[in-house]
């Protein structure tokens, strides 16, 4: 086997010391952590690893001895051989580098059974050494016959440490699966150590040490203001949603038409989503894992992002007077809406596009549709002098983020053009009817019948009775079709326009409510923290010489961010296909905006 | 070491160039050939002959403005995203396979596969169109099984080149993982 040392970069220029690490178990892989430096005391230093050990929670040891000599440090060869049987272990590893060349040496020391360090191999060795001395080209010819078998793999501690591998694996691992990956225990070992990488050049312990935080211990000071303050405000916002919900279980709600109405008024949906996202955010908690901690993160951007487009909005609508404008247009554009349907029926119950229609069926539905527009522009007028009152206190709903906004707005469609759904609604029925009356004497016509017990299609033998009304009816039916298909097909265009006003209304509402803004933005401006895996570079290129592999981080892709990150909403589920769509119209059922999907009422 | 000719299977001109960093750590490359210039202009060419039968007809400038961008961007989103100027493999004893290929354009893409999840690496053969092409393959082994094999990770995929490169390739890589 080969044996793999992950290094740390920061360490590569680090005193002469002592290797603290983590031999990990079946991959003959060690990580370097951090070296300790010279002078110090072997207790203080076991005391230390084992404090460590105890606080991360990582089989912390001491892996070796680190040389790099500098001038006047000659001889240093017998005390670092000592230095093994002082802190006993299984493998001792004995690097050392020189000034002003790039390679490290590597030895491996063994201990054999009596307890005495056993030197296996010289590992290898840089080219062109020049002034070695004698023992040094022993080791070189030694070299020549055991193959160089170390490989170096050279990490950035701090990107390392602060990365996620994907895909993510939660909570404790389980025993009967397979023990995690290599890649996956180095990823865990250098994230949990970081008890060890608190203890930077300026503190006044007995033991010094190099890691990536030896220069000083990097932190924001926003960051923990921030993370004060967050206290305070999570209290108050779970106690505001504490009194919300008591308003909300108030037994007025339960009651049948208000509990209707606020599953489908997409404003109401809106409001328990934006509550139990707050829930979710208040928690006092801190987050737990990287899951969650990335879903409150995300959650809290949008929000944010959401109530800045909603400021934005309300700037521009309170601003020159835009309001009563919208209002004043309002009106007068309900108004024409209406004139064209009036133009469109009078068209209908003439002879559109040269069909000849039923004239009788024709003329009554044509009437009936008018009533409906003259009934529909009587409300339009009663409700014109509140208009404006109503989209003025509406607009204020902007403040609590443009979804509410996009929500009322999709509310205030759906009851202006309740008369369209209306017409939609009465030539959907008739259509259906006529179809389901039209496919069951069908089958009389064959001599079937649909067997309701055993759903399926049975033979039957009709009567001359039967037979004959059932032909009538059929005939009858046939001939109406036409006509009522005509009237369906007219109102399910109109109804389709609104349905995809409204979706396009619910998507982006949707859009802002789930994308994962914070995990884009990170990946973006921190690529490392979301890793997908790492790729490897080879450093040394002269033959002969250990390995040197350098480590870097495979950034997430960007659509597979915003699948992993992205918050649950509704509209996440499975949605009818277009081919069950096209289905359900042809066949005259009731078509909804996305969201009555699950709930279908007639 | 050394860089060597071959063809891929539509019998383009290639070259694989074979690193040997230590015992048990290789790097092949195979380089597929540049964008010719010719091809460049016959495309180039016929959508500007388009746009200006066109632009006769309508005499509309926006047409020509529009052509000038459709080949910028068509050009552009080719190099960046289609177009694979070499294709690498980097077998590391004990430690993984890393296949990266990059674009004409600089962009690089890197997958590392580690050694545990590797069953082995084998030539395959497969029906392309109306010929039968060998192409390398790593095996990856399932997790619940270790004797199936959950997926297979094709290489060279974009350059294909044919079976007597692939042998070349195959052999230092099996030097390679038979050792560890």
């Amino acid at each position: 086997m080969v044996l793999k040392v992950f290094f740390p970069q920061c360490c590569n220029r680090a005193d002469s010391g002592l290797l603290v690490g983590r031999w990990i178990d079946g991959h003959d892989a060690a990580v370097v952590l951090t070296v300790i430096h010279y002078p110090f005391i072997p207790g203080q230093v076991k005391l230390y690893v084992q404090q460590m050990q105890a606080q991360s929670r990582v089989e912390l040891s001491v892996l070796g001895s680190w040389s790099l000599p500098k001038e006047g440090q000659e001889g240093m060869e017998s005390f670092l051989r000592d230095l093994s049987t002082i802190f006993p272990q299984e493998r001792w590893l004995q690097i050392s580098r020189e000034i002003g060349k790039t390679g490290f040496h590597c030895q491996v020391l063994q201990r054999d059974q009596n307890g005495r360090a056993v030197q296996q191999e010289p590992k290898k060795k840089k080219k062109k050494e020049e002034e070695e001395d004698g023992e040094a080209e022993e080791e070189e010819e030694e070299e020549e016959d055991d193959e160089e078998k170390v490989i170096f793999v050279h990490y950035e501690q701090r990107k390392v440490m602060l990365s996620q591998l994907h895909p993510i694996q939660n909570g404790v691992p389980d025993p009967q699966a397979d023990p995690p990956s290599e890649l996956r225990q180095v990823f865990q070992t250098v994230a949990h150590s970081d008890p060890l990488f608190f203890m930077d050049k300026y503190d006044d312990g007995p033991l010094k040490s190099t890691h990536w935080q030896t220069e000083g211990r990097e932190a924001s000071i926003i960051v923990e203001l921030l993370k004060h303050a967050s206290v305070p405000v999570c209290l108050l916002v779970s106690w505001l949603l504490s009194v919300w919900t008591w308003i909300c279980g108030m037994r007025i709600f339960s009651l049948y038409p208000l509990r209707f109405l606020s599953t489908k008024l997409s404003t109401c949906v809106q409001l328990s989503y934006r509550t139990e996202h707050m829930r979710t955010l208040s928690s006092p908690k801190a987050a737990a894992g990287h899951t969650e901690f990335m879903r409150k993160a995300n959650i809290l951007v949008s929000f944010l992002v959401d109530v800045a487009l909603g400021m934005l909005l309300i700037w521009w609508l309170y601003r020159e007077n835009h309001i009563s404008m919208l209002a004043n247009t309002l009106v007068p554009a309900a108004d024409h809406v209406a004139k064209e349907l009036d133009e469109l029926l009078q068209w209908l119950m003439g002879a559109p596009a040269g069909l000849k229609m039923n004239r009788a069926l024709d003329q009554v539905l044509g009437r009936f549709f008018l009533y409906h527009i003259h009934l529909w522009i009587s409300y339009i007028h009663l409700m014109s002098p509140f208009i404006e009152g109503i989209l003025w206190y509406g607009g204020l709903s902007a403040c609590f983020g443009l979804t509410f906004a996009l929500s009322l707005l999709s509310d205030m469609v759906a009851l202006l053009t309740f008369h369209i759904y209306c017409f939609y609604v009465y030539g959907a029925r008739l259509y259906c009817l006529k179809i389901y009356g039209l496919s069951s004497l069908w089958r009389l016509f064959r001599g079937k019948k649909w067997n309701v017990l055993r759903q399926r299609v049975d033979s039957c033998s009709y009567d001359l009775d039967q037979l004959f009304i059932g032909t009538l009816l059929f005939t009858i039916l046939l001939f109406l079709l036409p006509t009522t298909a005509l009237y369906y097909l007219v109102f399910t265009l109109l109804r389709l326009v609104v349905v995809l006003f409204q979706g396009v209304l619910h998507l982006s509402v949707d859009f802002i409510n789930s994308f994962p803004l914070f995990a884009v933005c990170l990946r973006i401006c921190r690529p490392y923290r979301l890793a997908e895996g790492v790729k490897f570079r080879v450093l040394s290129e002269e033959p002969g010489t250990a390995l040197h592999l350098l480590m870097e981080i495979n950034p997430l892709k960007g659509n597979t961010v915003v699948q992993t990150y992205r918050t649950p909403t509704y509209s996440c589920y499975p949605k009818d296909s277009w081919a069950a769509l096209v289905k359900k119209l042809f066949v005259g059922e009731l078509i909804y905006p996305w969201r009555h999907k699950t709930t279908k009422t007639d | 070491m050394g860089e060597e000719a071959f063809t891929d299977i539509s019998g383009k001109a290639i070259s694989l160039n074979c690193q040997s960093h230590s015992s048990f750590c290789r790097e092949f490359t195979v380089s597929s050939s540049k964008v010719s210039i010719g091809k460049v202009l016959v495309y180039t060419c016929s959508v500007w002959l388009l746009a200006y039968t066109v632009f006769f007809f309508t005499e509309n400038t926006a047409v020509l403005s529009s052509a000038i961008l459709i080949t910028l961007v068509g050009m552009m989103l080719h190099i960046h995203f289609v177009k694979v100027d070499h294709e690498s493999l980097l077998v590391i004893g004990s430690l993984g396979i890393q296949v990266s290929s990059s674009y004409a354009s600089g962009r690089e893409t890197t997958s590392f596969i580690e050694m545990s999840k590797i069953k082995d690496i084998v030539i395959n053969e497969a029906i392309y169109m109306h010929q039968i092409i060998y192409y390398l393959s790593v095996l990856l082994k399932d997790a619940s099984d270790p004797n199936a094999v959950s997926s297979v990770v094709p290489l060279f995929q974009s350059s294909k080149p044919r079976m007597n490169c692939l042998v070349k390739v195959y052999k230092s890589c099996q030097e390679i993982l038979s050792k560890c």
